[in-house]
């Protein structure tokens, strides 16, 4: 008896039921956003910042995805490491640019964000500075593969990179967070404890309609690298048989 | 554990005779203090003020100097696989390099760090803890460090990425390091837990980063 995961294991399988679902899902991002960006532009207005609120429909998601994008790395990189799943790799490599844009989306709205209320557009803010470090750490896994040209050992060396980070992330969190009850009290925390309904309904329609963007973007990066690593195999033949060619005809 | 031994004691012996690296190391740290202020300009209320971060900041980067040779060396003469068929496990002997890093880089930068405090007008009172923040703090530097160097043994450009790779997992140890001295000065009850943090970073690593370095090596000796 195969598990759903085993049984996904086999790339045909997997392409045919990504290129069934992918459809799918993308029409649910679109239709999610289309209606979290309409409810949130209807939403009542912040009394104290305006407008300015509006930007955290699209900022907390982003900070969820930026969190969630890495410890799908990490899972994949475990399933790499420890099972040698097949597509463990493909899902680590083709997550690892997309969680970085989220990362970098949510470092641009939080800016953008602190501009009006803080009076800058970095303050150093602990949760802030948490996601940078974080972005930093999506950059090294793909520049730690970028820069291996042997494409296995990129893979296992990325993963462990990936689970070294994810030990390290909360003891950077901690740390980061720490150093912050020293400072002085300006912070303003943008996840208020309490939020009013009429806030947290747009926020959490947009919150799954880009975890949906983000798990069609996931698939299709997954069929892309698939498809490349195809080519390759297939390039790879060709040049040996030219190579087999060449040689006959020299005898 | 005798050939771990053994093995500490070649690394010193050859970090000692060949010269260089330690001084390197030291004189780079020297440098880099000595550009700061003459950067920012000689405000000795600032410099006192910054001065802990300049000397933990600088530390790393000099550390990071000397990380990317860790391995490399006894990649290209042939002994990391002879070591590496030996007795001792590759955890050991990630352990054991480490170790010998730390001996070597960490342990002289931090003896050099106090010294280079009288340069920033670091506060008298700084100075001993100063030495004690980086004597608990550089262990993890030299382990995690070993990480980096075995992720990054056949990579392209390796030194660079390694520097990329590796300061953002040092932030825990500079921001306690860091938290520690400051604590200390302002006389605040909030120095032991810093100082206690660091050590417990340090201590994790200790165990946990040869292990990940293990990993990391025995895919690129196959």
């Amino acid at each position: 008896m195969q598990t759903f995961t085993q049984r996904l294991a086999n790339p045909t399988r997997f392409m045919a039921l990504s290129g069934q679902l992918l459809p799918w899902i993308g029409g649910l991002a679109c239709a999610l956003i289309a209606m979290g960006l309409v409810m949130a532009f209807t939403a009542p207005l912040d009394y104290q910042q305006g407008h300015a609120a509006k930007i955290m429909f699209v900022h907390v998601p982003s900070a969820w995805l930026s969190m969630a994008g890495y410890a799908l790395i990490a899972a994949s990189s475990f399933g790499l490491l420890v099972f040698r799943h097949p597509l463990a790799d493909v899902s680590a490599k083709a997550a690892a640019p997309i969680g970085a844009t989220f990362t970098l989306l949510c470092l641009v709205t939080g800016m953008l964000w602190g501009k009006p209320m803080w009076g800058a557009y970095w303050v150093w803010d602990p949760r802030l500075t948490s996601v940078l470090i974080l972005f930093f750490l999506y950059l090294g896994l793909i520049a730690l593969r970028a820069s291996i040209e042997d494409e296995a050992l990129a893979a296992k060396l990325t993963a462990i990179l990936a689970i070294v980070g994810i030990v390290m992330l909360p003891v950077i969190k901690f740390s980061v967070e720490w150093n912050s009850l020293h400072q002085p009290a300006s912070v303003m925390r943008l996840g208020a404890p309490t939020i009013h309904p009429s806030l947290l309904w747009p926020l959490l329609v947009m919150a799954a309609g880009m975890t949906a963007l983000f798990a069609a973007l996931h698939l299709k990066a997954m069929r892309n690298e698939i498809l490349r690593r195809r080519v390759k195999a297939l390039r790879a033949v060709e040049v040996e048989a030219a190579g087999g060619l060449a040689s006959q005809a020299a005898e | 554990m005798s050939t771990f031994v053994e093995l500490v004691r070649r690394d010193l012996r050859l970090a000692w005779r060949e010269g260089g690296t330690i001084g390197v190391a030291l004189g780079f740290y020297l440098v880099v203090v000595t550009m700061l202020p003459l950067g920012i300009g000689p405000d000795l209320n600032l410099l006192t003020r910054i001065a802990p971060g300049v000397l933990w900041v600088a530390l790393l980067l000099a550390a990071l100097l000397s990380l990317g040779r860790m391995f490399e060396t006894d990649l290209e003469d042939g002994s990391l696989e002879v070591l590496a068929t030996g007795p001792l496990p590759l955890a050991g002997l990630a352990a054991a390099k480490s170790l010998a890093h730390w001996l070597t880089t960490g342990l002289p930068l931090a003896a050099l760090a106090p010294l280079l405090g009288l340069l920033l007008n670091l506060e008298p009172e700084a100075y001993g803890v100063l030495a004690a923040s980086m004597l608990a703090g550089t262990p993890a530097v030299s382990f995690l460090g070993a990480v980096g160097a075995a992720l990054t043994l056949r990579a392209r450009r390796g030194g660079m990425l390694l520097a990329f790779l590796m300061l953002p997992l040092f932030v825990p140890t500079l921001v306690f390091g860091i938290e520690a001295i400051r604590a200390a000065t302002l006389g605040s009850a909030a120095f032991v837990p810093s100082f206690l943090i660091l050590c417990a970073i340090s201590l994790a690593s200790l165990v946990l980063a040869p292990l990940a370095a293990a990993a990391a090596l025995r895919l690129q000796l196959q």
